[in-house]
């Protein structure tokens, strides 16, 4: 049985060790590029969302590559998230390849069904190895994301801000040539070391953007076209409001009370959005109000083209902006997206927000009070 | 007397006689929008954030074209009508979306209906309703219960056959088949889709009309009956969540399979995320049953011209076949 699961940013640094610590083979699919998006356009649906298509040509990447067997969460919300794995299937089946599709669907349909899936997925001999082989891949999903989240502040506080960016690529080009997860871990900490070595300029007072929105596109560096790269070399701190580490801590490790952060984002959204709508989109309203309390200049909503929960949101961010004075931009993306015109969005909102410092600071001095 | 607004739009297909019945025995008066023109499209596309699908504009026009005539408007938060099940996301967040997107609106009536995990609360939300417009229980249980007795009258008429556009006209007066002439009629078709792009008349441009017109007998999802519906549905190789999903999958599997159409237009709007998987799930079926299958994409911007001509085009598509396929030379 040889696993493969699609991209989810860095996640599958960690679920490739975590697959290897329980004895499996993993094909991690290639990283996402332009050649994976064409063959997920070729075969998917005209109407469905990115993430599809991506996934699609992930698998198909993968499958060349050698894998017969996909891994996947699914779900029974109302995000049309929770049919991909039917979709998918046919779609592969069409195409003649024969491979076997594993979906982790909650736990309210069917606890039997679940832990037959994992049994069978994560060839478990005993319930003590998978608890410490779960252990240790959170263990390594915080230490990536925390990378992750390094890379950006270091980037936006660097001299030299493309240093970090040849650091990141050496340690991505370095997780596809190493085994286990001792190994991983090894090669985290001497990534950290070196990108705490970068040098910084104190003196600096970046704009801090929060980003929100759909969660795969928040996550995932090729679909949101690596927004974190762009905003930290103009000098910008990004912060993610969704990540693996606050998914896991939301859904699994605080099970089923979720996590303080995700809780107080509900409350915040709570006079606008009192229900739920499915995917992120009462998450998003209650980002942005967040960052807005956390003194953050600006937020970024990121979706992928017609997701219809963050079509709700974004709906609503407009009174937020409003209320909370706080500048809200949205970036709709597709396969279309054109990089040019992406980042003079980018740069026009940057500009925008130190304006807005700038105007602030010399408030009472432009109005005499 | 106060005065409520029922937009011409999203589940008004489905529920409009429910929601009529029960305010009326109530003693309230309702003001429904007109059907959908020019103008209410043109003010829901301003109003409406851009990414949102042509219904959801077009609703947006309706509560726009009734915020100035009426006291209330009523917008059900109709999050979950069946065990374990959802609507569209866009339908759950439907009364965020109003609130904060038009302006200067009077108050809206947003009685949650979630029954998801128990029926229990379907009551609760009714009572609500009522009690909001300062009714006592009585007189709320009384309104109800002869509300549903008409609802009951038009899902009968739609099992029968009739097409809701013409059963909300009628359910209270004669039962009258539209589809009796079934029997003249050369081809059966099932136009699919959800209730809010079937049956609004200026969104697909008189679709079912025109059909009918040609001789047609129109089969849509609302007239196929519920256990047809779950028993097909539960084919698929996972369960459906969405209720409407459900039914739309569910009709079209139960008439591909006991093959009773010729062929099937889907009509979806552009933008709707339920449709890019039910239009992939459907029409892998019909292939598979060799039944024709075309599909319409509506937006504001479709032109009535190409439509009629695709629908030209098919039912020829669909009479040459009747006609010629016993009659293929063996040379080929």
């Amino acid at each position: 049985m040889k696993i493969t699961f699609p991209h989810l940013g860095n996640v599958y640094i960690a679920g490739k060790a975590f697959l290897e610590e329980l004895g499996q083979e993993v094909i991690p699919p290639p990283r996402c590029s332009k050649k994976t998006l064409e063959i997920g356009t070729k075969y998917s649906p005209e109407t469905m969302c990115l993430p599809f298509k991506i996934n699609i040509g992930n698998y198909i990447e993968s499958i060349e590559k050698g894998a017969d067997t996909i891994l996947i969460t699914g779900s029974c919300g109302p995000c049309r998230f929770g049919y991909y794995s039917v979709l998918e299937q046919s779609i592969l089946d069409d195409l003649g390849y024969d491979v076997e599709f594993i979906v982790f669907d909650p736990i309210y349909e069917g606890v039997k069904k679940l832990k037959n899936n994992i049994c069978r997925a994560l060839n478990v001999k005993s319930y003590r190895e998978l608890i410490r082989a779960g252990n240790f891949g959170w263990k390594l999903i915080k230490k990536s994301d925390y990378l992750t989240h390094l890379s950006n502040e270091k980037r936006a506080y660097a001299v030299n801000s493309y240093l970090v960016d040849n650091i990141m690529e050496s340690y991505y080009r370095e997780v596809e040539n190493t085994v286990g997860g001792k190994n991983m871990l090894k090669l985290m900490n001497e990534v950290e070391n070196s990108l705490k070595a970068v040098k910084i300029d104190k003196n600096k007072k970046p704009i801090k953007i929060g980003i929100i929105g759909e969660i795969y596109t928040i996550i995932e560096p090729f679909v949101n076209l690596e927004i974190e790269k762009k905003l930290g070399h103009m000098g910008v701190i990004v912060e993610k409001s969704l990540t693996p580490t606050r998914w896991v801590e939301h859904h699994v490790s605080n099970f089923p009370f979720g996590s303080k952060e995700e809780n107080e984002k509900y409350r915040l959204a709570k006079p606008y959005i009192p229900t739920l709508v499915g995917g992120h989109g009462r998450e998003t309203v209650g980002s942005a109000i967040y960052y807005s309390k956390k003194g953050f200049d600006g937020v970024i909503q990121l979706l992928p083209l017609n997701c219809m929960p963050e079509i709700v949101a974004k709906s609503i961010l407009p009174t937020i902006q409003k209320d909370y004075d706080i500048p809200v931009m949205t970036l709709v993306l597709d396969e279309m997206t054109g990089e040019a015109g992406y980042m003079t969005r980018l740069e026009a909102f940057v500009d925008l927000l130190e304006r807005k410092r700038e105007e602030k600071k010399n408030e009472k001095f432009l109005y005499g009070y | 007397m106060c005065k409520i607004g029922i937009p011409r739009g999203m589940f008004f297909y489905d529920y409009f006689p429910l929601w009529k019945e029960f305010f009326q025995e109530l003693g309230i008066e309702i003001i429904v929008s007109s059907k959908t023109n020019k103008e209410i499209l043109n003010l829901g596309i301003s109003s409406c954030v851009d990414e949102a699908c042509l219904p959801v504009k077009i609703f947006h026009g309706h509560v726009e074209y009734l915020k100035d005539k009426v006291d209330y408007i009523f917008i059900p938060r109709i999050m979950s009508i069946d065990r374990m099940e959802y609507c569209c996301p866009k339908v759950l967040g439907l009364p965020d979306m109003i609130r904060y997107s038009i302006g200067k609106l009077p108050p809206i009536i947003d009685t949650q209906i979630n029954l998801r995990k128990s029926n229990n609360k379907y009551k609760k939300s009714i009572y609500d309703t009522g009690k909001l417009l300062g009714k006592d229980f009585w007189e709320i249980k009384k309104a109800y219960k002869k509300a549903e007795k008409s609802y009951e009258r038009y899902i009968y008429l739609l099992n029968k056959g009739v097409v809701p556009i013409e059963a909300i006209k009628i359910y209270d007066k004669v039962f009258k088949d539209i589809n009796y002439s079934s029997e003249h009629n050369e081809l059966t078709i099932m136009v699919v889709g959800h209730s809010y792009s079937i049956y609004d008349e200026y969104l697909n441009m008189n679709l079912i009309s025109k059909l009918m017109s040609n001789n047609i007998k129109v089969i849509t999802p609302e007239m196929i009956n519920k256990e047809k519906i779950n028993r097909y549905s539960n084919k698929l190789p996972k369960r459906m969540f969405w209720t409407h999903g459900k039914r739309i999958v569910g009709s079209a599997f139960s008439l591909i399979e006991e093959q009773k159409i010729d062929g099937i237009i889907y009509l979806s709007s552009f933008g709707c995320g339920m449709d890019s998987v039910l239009v992939d799930l459907v029409e892998r079926k019909a292939i598979k049953a060799e039944i024709p299958f075309t599909l319409l994409t509506l937006d504001e911007q479709t032109g009535e011209a190409g439509v009629n001509t695709r629908i030209e085009a098919f039912i020829d598509m669909m009479k040459w076949r009747n006609r010629d396929e016993n009659n293929i030379s063996a040379f080929r």
